[in-house]
């Protein structure tokens, strides 16, 4: 894995609002076809972080350094269109898109997500997960070299959200895109990351997700109860994903 | 020479103008009030529009045609809201309020110290389009055609901005500048407007025929051009009573406009 290229490094980032320091010594890199993952509490400075490394949020110290010519797919963590502005997923996907694209490619991207029959459907109408999907398929129609997904499985219930995860994981295999990821459900994301970055204005921990949850930052930061619930979570799936049982074990010599 | 052939059709000229003049304003406004709709501003037109009586006085003092005064001070305003959207600890609708009414009794007391001049105040709060002439029809074409051109221009990015603002400046639009241009046709559109509705009613022709059809419309596009034309409707039906049955022509048109609204929201019903 670190053999491949980095695509975006973020070092020492700073961010202060109003002179009150929100996040510093924000590190993080992303390398192609890797998943990285932000997790921290509310108000950690995880959406903040990733918006410094989108360019939106100008940092007060530090640097974002970006591959030469990257392509980024970013997916918002919710879109909020009024419902006075009738727009379908079709059109939607449109506005962000390469000019140059026929009816095919935008079913072709849907079809990846498994959305495909949402195509003429008014945004307005289209479930939670649903919409995570088409926000997918638009960040993807950019032929992106870093997907950056702040809360991807917001407003979706437990099975979707894991199905949505398995598709992250998926379209990383198959496109070797690196992924930036922000995220509080701890469960998924322990199994779904190769990389994880726990946030709490700074950066507590970082690495490996089953170093990361032993680490005694982690434990402090997300308690013993949270940790049991992840070994719980883990230990019913571990049919699914081999690595869980192996977090499940690791909680258990740690309590 | 137009006002011959005017005479020779049997209709009254100004009755033309006004026709003309109503017909530039609604077609600019309809598709600009489309993207005041979608990105719930319909509040800050009001502010602005409220802020032109300052611009007609303020023209005055300084001897210039009031619509250029209008224009300028809509312009300064408009310039001056955008960078208040980020006081803390006051909501943007109540910075509205202040700045709205503020102006609008700065207006009126400039207005009433004017000693050589005086204003026709209920010609610029309700709208005078009966009094129009060939200049201003003139004026209000050149301006409707001006912000047309550009908001074609600018309809992508500004359509991505509306969606999302984030997204859009991440794929490549620069949302500030985006947002700036907009705020300036916004400007121009109530210097137009004014005339024809007034300033207290400049918001409702960027608002009603938008929202009136909005339940005709499956595109974007397709709800900026029906609201030019319900606009286009207002204007003709609302001057076509004050012909008729002597009603006043701005609050005629607004009145027409809402009545359009109704019927778009039977219609919607109904399907």
């Amino acid at each position: 894995m670190s053999n491949e290229p980095i695509l975006i490094e973020a070092r020492g980032v700073e961010v202060a609002f109003a002179g009150h320091t929100v996040l510093s010594g924000g590190d993080v890199t992303v390398r192609a076809g890797e998943i990285v993952t932000l997790i921290g509490p509310n108000g950690a400075g995880k959406t903040t972080l990733v918006r410094v490394m989108l360019g939106l949020v100008r940092p007060s110290a530090g640097t974002v350094t970006r591959k030469k010519g990257l392509s980024i797919g970013y997916m918002p963590q919710r879109l909020g269109i009024d419902p006075a502005l009738p727009i379908t997923v079709k059109r939607f996907m449109q506005l962000g898109a390469p000019s140059g694209l026929h009816t095919q490619d935008y079913e072709n991207v849907l079809q990846e997500v498994g959305a495909a029959h949402v195509i003429n459907q008014p945004m307005q109408g289209v479930s939670g997960g649903e919409m995570q999907r088409v926000l997918l398929a638009r960040a993807l129609l950019r032929k992106p070299d870093l997907l950056v997904l702040d809360e991807p499985v917001q407003g979706v219930d437990l099975t979707g959200q894991a199905e949505l995860y398995r598709l992250v994981q998926s379209i990383r295999e198959q496109r070797r895109v690196g992924v930036l990821m922000v995220s509080h459900d701890l469960h998924v994301v322990m199994a779904q990351t190769d990389h994880v970055i726990c946030l709490n204005r700074h950066v507590c921990c970082a690495g490996h997700p089953h170093a990361v949850s032993r680490h005694p930052e982690f434990v402090a930061l997300f308690g013993d109860e949270v940790a049991s619930t992840l070994a719980v979570y883990a230990h019913h799936h571990d049919h699914e994903h081999a690595l869980d049982g192996h977090v499940h074990g690791e909680h258990c010599d740690h309590d | 020479m137009i006002e011959w052939v005017v005479m020779s059709l049997g209709i009254d000229a100004f009755i033309l103008r006004a026709v003309l003049a109503g017909c530039a304003v609604a077609v600019a406004a309809g598709p600009l009030g489309a993207f005041v709709v979608w990105r719930r501003m319909a509040y800050f037109g009001g502010a602005l529009s409220h802020t032109a009586l300052l611009g007609v006085a303020l023209g005055f003092v300084v001897g210039v045609e009031p619509v250029f005064g209008v224009a300028f001070v809509v312009v300064a305003v408009a310039l001056i809201l955008s960078g208040l959207q980020r006081v803390r600890g006051l909501s943007l609708d109540t910075l509205l309020g202040v700045v709205a009414h503020a102006a609008l009794a700065v207006g009126l007391i400039v207005a009433a110290t004017l000693d050589n001049v005086r204003i026709d105040l209920m010609g610029y709060l309700f709208g005078d389009i009966l009094a129009v002439g060939w200049a201003d029809v003139a004026w209000t074409w050149g301006g409707a055609a001006l912000i047309i051109l550009v908001l074609m221009k600018l309809w992508r990015s500004l359509l991505s901005a509306t969606v999302h603002a984030d997204l859009a400046e991440v794929e490549g639009v620069n949302v500030r500048r985006t947002d700036m241009v907009f705020m300036l046709l916004l400007a121009v559109v109530v210097a137009l407007a004014m005339q024809v509705v007034g300033i207290l009613l400049v918001t409702s022709m960027l608002i009603i025929p938008a929202s009136a059809v909005r339940g005709l419309s499956r595109t974007p596009e397709a709800m900026a051009v029906l609201a030019a034309f319900a606009g286009v409707t207002s204007v003709g039906a609302g001057l076509w009573a004050s012909y008729q049955y002597d009603v006043p022509a701005g609050p005629g048109i607004v009145a027409a406009a809402a009545l359009l609204f109704v019927v778009g929201l039977l219609l919607k019903r109904n399907r």
